[in-house]
């Protein structure tokens, strides 16, 4: 990452600087119109609207979160291929990839903020804690204060990461934390329309400088890397962000269901499934449907863009699709049920509630219980004299 | 699973049914070239934008298959252009670096756009010729 005092820098002077060739320059552009699921007449439209876009400041902020949307980046599939633009920006702070630390990590991004007010993209990966600031903080300021002092200047918001996007495992049940997205935090939090938001949490907090903020979803647990590249190309090239689906996420990534792209498509169409693991099914590559693939509500690009370098994504390497680019994916029921299959015993909790159960809550515990039994009594121990026969 | 001194297999097959797809892609490659010959429009079809089972891919390629024109190209990785058996259908595979596939096109042109030498690049050349010539006339012993 290029940290370049000269804000007015277009990218065609750091390619041209770093003797990146016009061809060289075409083919990044084929290849991105490509992952962007972009038509390739727009090539040529694309490299021009590229090569005069000025050097965009981005400060990421990481907040309840794995590191992993990061991981991915950098394991991004091509190095030269990905450091055309990440070598083009100017990452002004991102507290895992740079160099300073402690008052001087903090000091670069009130510059960052100070020197681009308006024009600057803020990354977020990581969900928002909301029951105690303690819960993460950043040299002392709370994951909330962080957010809101920073989005207040950005030109746009993308939100890296299922966490960052709708508040991922965090804020799965039970949601200890009561973590929250960043559109939550800034739309709705904004307008008061967010429900069971502590009073406490809500004072002296003003969101009306960010309420309205351009926010870009990238889900994922991790992303798709070229999706992230993707996305802070699209707004380098056309200077706006990208069309938005209803929950936020980039059309050209999101606009199809995993199942729509699937090449095992024509097996789910034949009602030719898959029923165990290690079934004739699952050897001839059958649709994975009945082993609980979330393709069919899945919107995301791994079925054309894949994963590990291009080499597969999940579904051809024959597990199912978790739906990790979903809100609450992490409470949808199991992953290993089809999505036919009801997520709980729908009669059977209703007869708990209707017994006198205080809530419905007290009911699933009590199956949980009684399943939780029902696994260990059915378990039979694994010993190493078992793995040797 | 089993594993090799350079690739890891996976124990999955692929299944003797495809999906189907090969035939209206090549089909569409026959409109495109019907439209090059009488309208003068190249068409670019992104492989990537299309379902394809494992083998598949393959099958077109070989389908096909090679003609005269081999041409390798070192721009941010390694691109191969080839012209197949069918004269103005190409295919061009861009490679990373590390030789992994980033994107693969059937180009169906006269030439593809990214063999041809770019104007930015022209314009640079002939500034850089006029200087190196300039240099070696100054270093020139009279």
């Amino acid at each position: 990452m290029t940290v370049d005092a000269k804000k007015d820098t277009t990218l065609g002077d750091v390619l041209r600087a770093q003797g990146v060739s016009r061809r060289s320059f075409l083919k990044y552009c084929a290849t991105m119109a490509s992952m962007m699921a972009l038509s390739p007449s727009m090539i040529p439209g694309i490299a021009n609207a590229l090569e005069k876009a000025k050097k965009p400041s981005v400060i990421w902020l990481s907040f309840q979160e794995c590191t992993g949307c990061t991981e991915s980046l950098t394991r991004a599939h091509s190095s030269t291929i990905e450091s055309l633009i990440f070598d083009s920006i100017s990452l002004d702070y991102h507290h895992t990839l740079q160099a300073a630390s402690g008052h001087a990590a903090e000091a670069a991004r009130e510059a960052a903020i100070a020197d681009n007010w308006g024009k600057y993209l803020l990354v977020v990966d990581g969900s928002i804690p909301t029951l105690d600031a303690g819960f993460s903080t950043i040299a002392g300021i709370s994951n909330l204060d962080m957010l809101l002092q920073t989005a207040a200047g950005a030109a746009a918001i993308i939100s890296v990461g299922t966490c960052a996007a709708y508040g991922g495992i965090p804020h799965a049940k039970p949601n200890p934390t009561g973590a929250y997205s960043v559109h939550d935090i800034i739309r709705k939090f904004g307008n008061n329309q967010l429900e069971g938001l502590s009073p406490a949490t809500l004072a002296n907090k003003d969101l009306g400088t960010v309420v309205d903020k351009p926010i870009i979803s990238v889900p994922g647990c991790p992303p798709i890397p070229v999706v992230i590249t993707g996305v802070l190309t699209h707004f380098l090239t056309f200077g706006e962000i990208p069309e938005l689906d209803h929950i936020g996420r980039p059309r050209a990534f999101y606009g199809q269901s995993i199942h729509d792209r699937c090449y095992r498509r024509t097996f789910y169409d034949k009602g030719l499934f898959a029923e165990t693991f290690d079934d004739e099914g699952a050897k001839k590559g059958w649709c994975l449907y009945q082993l609980g693939c979330k393709g069919p509500t899945t919107y995301n690009a791994c079925a054309t863009v894949k994963w590990n370098n291009g080499t597969s994504f999940p579904i051809e390497s024959g597990h199912p699709c978790l739906g990790c680019s979903e809100p609450d994916f992490w409470d949808g029921g199991g992953f290993y049920k089809a999505l036919s299959v009801p997520t709980e015993n729908i009669t059977k909790t209703a007869i708990y509630t209707a017994a006198g159960a205080v809530a419905a809550g007290v009911a699933l515990g009590a199956m949980n219980r009684a399943k939780k039994k029902a696994a260990s009594s059915a378990h039979q121990r694994v010993t190493i004299d078992d793995l040797d026969k | 699973m089993t594993q090799t001194s350079s690739a890891v297999q996976f124990n999955i097959q692929s299944s003797d049914e495809p999906t189907r797809n090969i035939l209206p892609l090549l089909h569409e490659v026959k409109h495109a070239l019907h439209n090059l010959i009488n309208i003068g429009e190249p068409t670019i079809i992104d492989l990537r934008s299309i379902p394809l089972a494992p083998g598949e891919e393959d099958e077109i390629l070989n389908t096909l298959g090679r003609g005269e024109i081999q041409a390798h190209l070192d721009a941010l990785g390694p691109s191969e252009i080839i012209e197949t058996a069918y004269a103005g259908v190409w295919i061009v595979t861009h490679y990373n670096d590390e030789n992994q596939i980033i994107s693969r096109f059937i180009e169906i042109s006269k030439i593809p756009d990214i063999l041809a030498s770019q104007s930015e690049d022209i314009n640079a050349a002939h500034i850089r010729l006029a200087s190196d010539l300039e240099h070696i006339e100054t270093e020139k012993p009279a």
